[in-house]
């Protein structure tokens, strides 16, 4: 089991949020975060002040996988939060040592397998087939 | 009902009395995006308490200080509670409206030009001292500086100064105090600190178009009439501030790269500004040149203030001070009796001594209010206290002052209204038990 936790463009977030789903994970959590890294600065001017944005806008999202879906998780997002300019974001993977599904009370890999894990891929294949890059089904709230 | 008294006039300076009431609604919105979200209802309180304390004011004295037919400088006592401002009109100020329309319609101007100084002084002044100091500032500068321009006998009126609509009354008046002010009260604790933005530029705009909207009352409205007069006046108002607007977004365009928002509303403000005092006397192409010139000169020093330490917040001194004596004395350049009969001939009309008139009408106005600002505020400071301390600053003054908020669950909670954390626990509803809390000792 592994902790993936992935901080993309928040422009990017619907199609890497269909990425994900396309490949079957299905238990994602979203945070708005700022963040500093190699990106140039935004300057913004009001009247005499000068501003310089030192934190960019970002958007952190973590997904607890089950062996077989970690690889297939990191190419999700490699594939759809890329655009080649400086600022896509960082994927950190790490070990987790248990995980418990709080209603049930199951443990590790049975607390990983969302219930409904086939229906909600074929809804989220279909809605993009249907609408390109739109938000897919189960829209995540944070 | 007195048949002298027009129809079509009162009708006129009664809509442009309610459209000048508008304009500090504008200017609350106008300075409230300007600061940050935690300052943002104090900062629109200090021109929406002007609108009760003033009104009140008004009525008991302000108006018989400013327009009673008294001594050459000041109004006298003959009018306090109205006695004797009646439905009537008083040729000395308008013959065909009655007395109260014009009281009313100078209400509004003696509501704004102090609300304008709040501009200086946002985001650190105890709103008690604040309340306290307008009513001072408006009965001991507004009151005596309106009747020495526009009173009846008032000694600049006299002189022959041309101020049509208050460049010299209002704006040069509060733009200096608003300096004075600052510099005494001393800067925010942020300041050269850490940035400080507007948190809300779509109210700004929002300020800004109310105040273009309503300036067409406090400019045509002053002609106190419904005629040509006040048709000049009204198309050297949009004018000015047109030019005012593109001319600022070429500046900014220039310095940065890009025409900011804040920078357009900033510059049709500056814009009306300027043309306050010239709009019944210019013509309409002088209002162009008056437009622009007053958006450079008040550009430039709004640059050169945000290199000092002079914490004067939202620039009342450059875009209202500098922008107005920039106005009054263009007057003085371009008044002509070719677009003003009743008016007078400045500069370019061969009449170069109204310079030296609107100089003395300036000087006079800045003299009154600076020093009379200062008195005010070392009175006040002394008494009720004048700066809110370091907590209540950092906390904002919307808590620390009113005990509200602008954005309820923003302030110290970890994140936004609609989301689970930013919901507050309800402390003092009547008969609630805490639900589902741990029970403790």
């Amino acid at each position: 089991m592994k902790l993936i936790t992935t901080i993309v463009r928040p422009d990017r977030l619907a199609e890497v949020k269909a990425a994900l789903f396309r490949a079957g994970v299905t238990g994602i959590t979203l945070t708005r975060v700022s963040g500093h890294g190699g990106e140039q600065e935004i300057v913004e001017q009001y009247r005499g002040t000068t501003v310089v944005m030192e934190f960019h806008e970002k958007v952190k999202i973590e997904m607890a996988c089950s062996e077989p879906f970690v690889q297939p998780c990191i190419d999700a997002i490699l594939s759809s939060a890329r655009t080649g300019e400086v600022g896509d974001g960082k994927i950190f993977v790490q070990p987790i040592e248990r995980v418990i599904r709080i209603r049930t009370g199951e443990v590790d890999n049975a607390a990983l397998t969302a219930v409904n894990a086939d229906a909600v891929q074929r809804e989220a294949l279909k809605h993009v087939q249907h609408a390109g890059a739109g938000a897919g089904a189960g829209e995540e709230e944070s | 009902m007195n048949a002298a008294i027009s129809a079509g006039d009162t009708a006129w300076v009664l809509t442009a009395t309610a459209l000048v009431m508008v304009m500090t609604v504008g200017l609350a919105f106008f300075y409230g995006g300007l600061v940050r979200p935690k300052n943002a209802l104090n900062t629109m309180m200090m021109s929406v308490v002007a609108l009760g304390l003033i009104s009140v004011q008004w009525v008991l004295f302000g108006y018989s200080i400013a327009f009673g037919h008294g001594s050459p400088l000041w109004g006298g006592l003959a009018w306090l509670g109205f006695r004797g401002v009646g439905v009537d009109p008083d040729p000395a100020y308008a013959a065909t409206i009655p007395l109260q329309a014009h009281a009313m319609f100078q209400l509004m101007f003696a509501i704004i030009t102090p609300a304008l100084i709040s501009g200086a002084i946002v985001e650190r002044m105890r709103f008690r001292a604040y309340v306290v100091f307008l009513l001072l500032w408006a009965t001991f500068i507004y009151d005596p500086l309106a009747h020495w321009v526009w009173g009846a006998g008032g000694w600049l009126q006299k002189l022959g100064a041309l101020d049509f609509a208050g460049g010299t009354v209002v704006h040069i008046s509060a733009g200096v105090s608003a300096l004075v002010a600052a510099r005494m009260l001393g800067a925010r604790r942020d300041f050269k600190r850490t940035a400080i933005v507007p948190h809300n530029v779509p109210l700004v705009l929002l300020g800004a178009g109310l105040l273009w909207f309503g300036w067409f009352g406090f400019n045509a409205g002053s002609a106190l009439a419904a005629n040509g007069l006040a048709a000049l006046a009204f198309t050297n108002t949009n004018t000015a501030a047109a030019m005012a607007l593109v001319t600022w977004a070429c500046l900014d365009l220039v310095r940065t790269g890009k025409i900011t928002a804040v920078g357009a509303a900033t510059g049709l403000v500056v814009g009306l500004v300027g043309i306050t005092p010239a709009a019944g006397y210019i013509t309409a192409p002088a209002s162009l040149a008056v437009g622009a010139l007053a958006a450079l000169v008040s550009y430039t020093a709004i640059q050169i203030r945000a290199t000092t330490r002079l914490d004067d917040s939202l620039d009342v001194f450059s875009c209202h001070g500098l922008a107005g004596a920039a106005g009054a004395m263009l007057t003085g350049v371009f008044a002509t009796k070719l677009a003003n009969p009743a008016g007078g001939d400045g500069w370019l009309a061969g009449n170069f001594a109204q310079m030296g008139v609107q100089l003395v009408a300036v000087l006079a106005t800045v003299a009154l209010a600076a020093l009379g600002t200062a008195v005010i505020l070392t009175i006040v400071k002394a008494t009720v206290g004048i700066k809110a301390d370091v907590r209540a600053q950092l906390r904002g003054l919307d808590l620390s002052e009113h005990g509200e908020e602008a954005y309820f669950g923003e302030q110290g909670a970890i994140a936004g209204p609609g989301t689970a954390l930013g919901e507050s626990v309800v402390v003092s509803a009547v008969a609630t038990e805490p639900l589902g809390a741990p029970a403790t000792g």
